[in-house]
């Protein structure tokens, strides 16, 4: 049963800092809810092995789940739900703004970037997506 | 079992407060939201409040060692455990007399403060959240009280709506999640390991673990904090999204939010694990490289919110510098370090804050001449930039001799020439900043117009709340030397986590 569970912390933790990677936002914030389940998965691991309900005087407490991990992970997720919730609301302001979904570069780098690219040659710049164009050095936009 | 193991004095029932003052205000500042003067008035009454609840305990840490109350009468290590010693009690009182003398700023600034109903409620969330985070005994509850706090450092950080504060506030809570994530994964390893969060049982069971293990822990937790507090090489986010914030905002998350993983850092370095010559040594190394990569990247900054950001980073080297001594002087230094750069670097923030609404603009370039046209600015800026900059007599002066000193006597030249070098550099900024907003003239026209109000230049609040920041660092170095005295009596503290552990568990060692 952990080794199942590991495997699947394992994916989720992939998948989702897979998503991180991305340049557009909402695969973003689906890479930080698959990071934040695969770490409350994490946690209800680490409570070990299934048992009974942990209600004092039930039973034997040897055969009790233990309750604190369930109870960690419970918090961990409602404040998971509640920053997403506030993530997906800066998104949706994001393309209320820009039209679209994509990070922006630094305003502040580019001011620098353009400065470099006065003083000599530059290089191009390498970026993620090839439909990244923003990012065009020596337009003086 | 309250404070079991401690005589109790009575004032273990203070213990919780700085915590919960702060959510009560925040909650009437939500109710009292259609009338302005009833919310700043009972922010400003409850961040008194915690001032005064904070200087109690500090004064009774320092003489009875530690306060230990359980939440909910849960004795540890089974409820959670709210700790003050004297570390933490000198954070609680140096957090809010900054929390208190921005409040008051923000009050004068009609800006953001004025149009939107959250500020107050959310300042005084993130007020306890910080509170919340020195005094926590548990991880797991520390790992709240840091999602507390950047929960209302995430609304505050994009008030507004701007679209260049979206685009940075979304860094900044990408980046903060992550953390974030990486802190629950960490905890859940630790409780497989050794079945318990508390912090003084952790420091207990942690010595039975193998030592790869044990260092496994320290470096991640190592990384959690340091993205945190900017450590070299996870600041980058840190300069791009910290100016973006109305400027009481940016002035409070400079000054205090870093140096909550500063503080983490300190806590779970010295208290979780054995302090070793290896874990030294990475922390000495990962000092000198941000120290260096900060002051560097402020050179080539044109904006003096961005010059100053950098400047966090360099100066966040110094304090794990301390640190990684893992001798008292060098603790000692570090915690004293801490303190200073908290005041003085919210008040340098103020005071960009008041160039920006005085010439339109904080940019170096688009300012100039402010020494005679704003003289009171000025002067407000030169003693926190030289105090920063590490000149005698002030502050910066004695934290920064502290550290050497214990450089020197550790040993350990290097690192000592690496801050003294670095320190030249801060110079240099602080020279910058000076010769490009308040000498000469300004070489474009500033993006806003310059706003200029009464004799002062500026609201008679904003000036205020910057005055008693820099007013209380002159004070810093005038009490320096009990001031000290105490950062090392914490050190020691610190450098023995054998009395901790037997005042939350009640157990004589």
């Amino acid at each position: 049963m952990s080794i199942v569970l590991a495997a699947v912390t394992g994916l989720l933790f992939a998948t989702g800092a897979w998503l991180l990677m991305q340049r557009r936002l909402t695969r973003i914030i689906i890479g930080i809810g698959l990071l934040g389940h695969g770490a409350n998965l994490l946690l209800i691991t680490a409570g070990g092995s299934g048992g009974r309900p942990p209600i004092i005087g039930t039973g034997d407490v040897a055969t009790m789940a233990d309750p604190l991990p369930q109870a960690l992970a419970l918090t961990a997720i409602v404040i998971t739900f509640g920053v997403t919730a506030f993530l997906l609301a800066l998104g949706y302001r994001s393309w209320q703004i820009t039209g679209d979904d994509m990070v922006e570069d630094d305003i502040e780098d580019r001011f620098v970037t353009r400065r470099r690219a006065v003083d000599g040659p530059e290089a191009e710049l390498v970026d993620g997506e090839p439909d990244t164009t923003e990012f065009e050095v020596g337009e003086g936009s | 079992m309250i404070g079991a193991g401690v005589p109790t004095s009575g004032m273990e029932a203070l213990v919780a407060l700085p915590i919960v003052l702060p959510m009560l205000g925040a909650a009437l500042a939500v109710v009292a939201g259609a009338w302005r003067r009833l919310q700043r008035l009972i922010t400003l009454v409850t961040l008194t409040g915690v001032l005064g609840v904070s200087i109690a305990l500090l004064v009774e840490a320092d003489s009875a060692g530690y306060l230990v109350q359980s939440a909910g009468g849960w004795g540890a290590p089974l409820g959670i455990a709210l700790v003050v010693d004297r570390l933490a009690g000198i954070m609680l009182v140096v957090s809010s007399i900054v929390l208190l003398a921005v409040a008051i700023y923000a009050i004068g600034q009609a800006g953001e403060e004025r149009r939107r109903v959250a500020f107050h409620p959310m300042y005084l969330v993130l007020a306890a959240g910080v509170s919340a985070s020195f005094i926590t005994g548990d991880l797991f509850n520390l790992f709240v009280a840091f999602e507390m706090m950047l929960a209302a450092s995430y609304v505050l950080i994009t008030l507004g709506g701007r679209p260049d504060q979206v685009r940075s506030g979304m860094s900044y809570v990408v980046i903060s999640l992550v953390a974030s994530t990486l802190f629950i994964s960490v905890l859940a390893l630790l409780y497989a390991a050794t079945g318990t969060v508390n912090m003084a049982e952790l420091s207990q069971r942690l010595g039975d673990l193998s030592p790869e293990l044990r260092t496994g822990f320290s470096l991640v937790l190592l990384v959690v904090f340091g993205i945190k507090a900017g450590l070299f090489p996870l600041f980058f986010w840190l300069p791009d999204s910290y100016p973006t914030a109305p400027g009481p905002v940016t002035a409070i998350f400079a000054g205090l939010l870093t140096k909550v993983g500063v503080y983490a850092i300190i806590r779970t370095q010295t208290l979780l694990f054995e302090p070793g010559e290896t874990m030294g040594t990475v922390l000495l190394w990962v000092a000198g490289a941000t120290m260096v990569v900060g002051v560097i990247g402020a050179i080539a900054q044109d904006d003096m919110k961005r010059v100053l950001a950098f400047h966090i980073i360099s100066q966040i080297g110094y304090m794990i510098l301390g640190l990684g001594l893992f001798t008292v002087a060098g603790i000692a230094g570090s915690v004293f370090y801490v303190i200073h750069h908290i005041v003085v670097k919210t008040a340098l923030f103020l005071v960009t804050g008041l160039v920006d609404r005085r010439a339109g603009s904080s940019r170096l370039s688009e300012v100039g001449g402010l020494v005679h046209s704003a003289p009171v600015i000025a002067g407000l800026f030169l003693v926190p930039a030289l105090s920063l900059a590490g000149l005698p007599p002030f502050s910066g002066f004695l934290a920064k001799f502290a550290l050497v000193d214990a450089g020197v006597e550790a040993g350990s030249w290097w690192i000592v020439a690496t801050s003294l070098a670095v320190g030249l550099f801060t110079v240099f900024s602080m020279t910058k900043i000076w010769a490009g907003v308040f000498w000469g003239e300004a070489d474009e026209a500033p993006e806003r117009d310059p706003q200029m109000t009464g004799r002062l230049g500026s609201p008679l609040p904003m000036v205020a709340g910057t005055v008693v920041l820099v007013v209380v660092s002159v004070g810093f170095s005038i009490a320096a030397g009990a001031l000290y005295e105490l950062s090392e009596r914490a050190a020691q503290d610190l450098l023995d986590p054998a009395g901790y552990v037997s005042a939350v568990l009640g157990e004589r060692p």
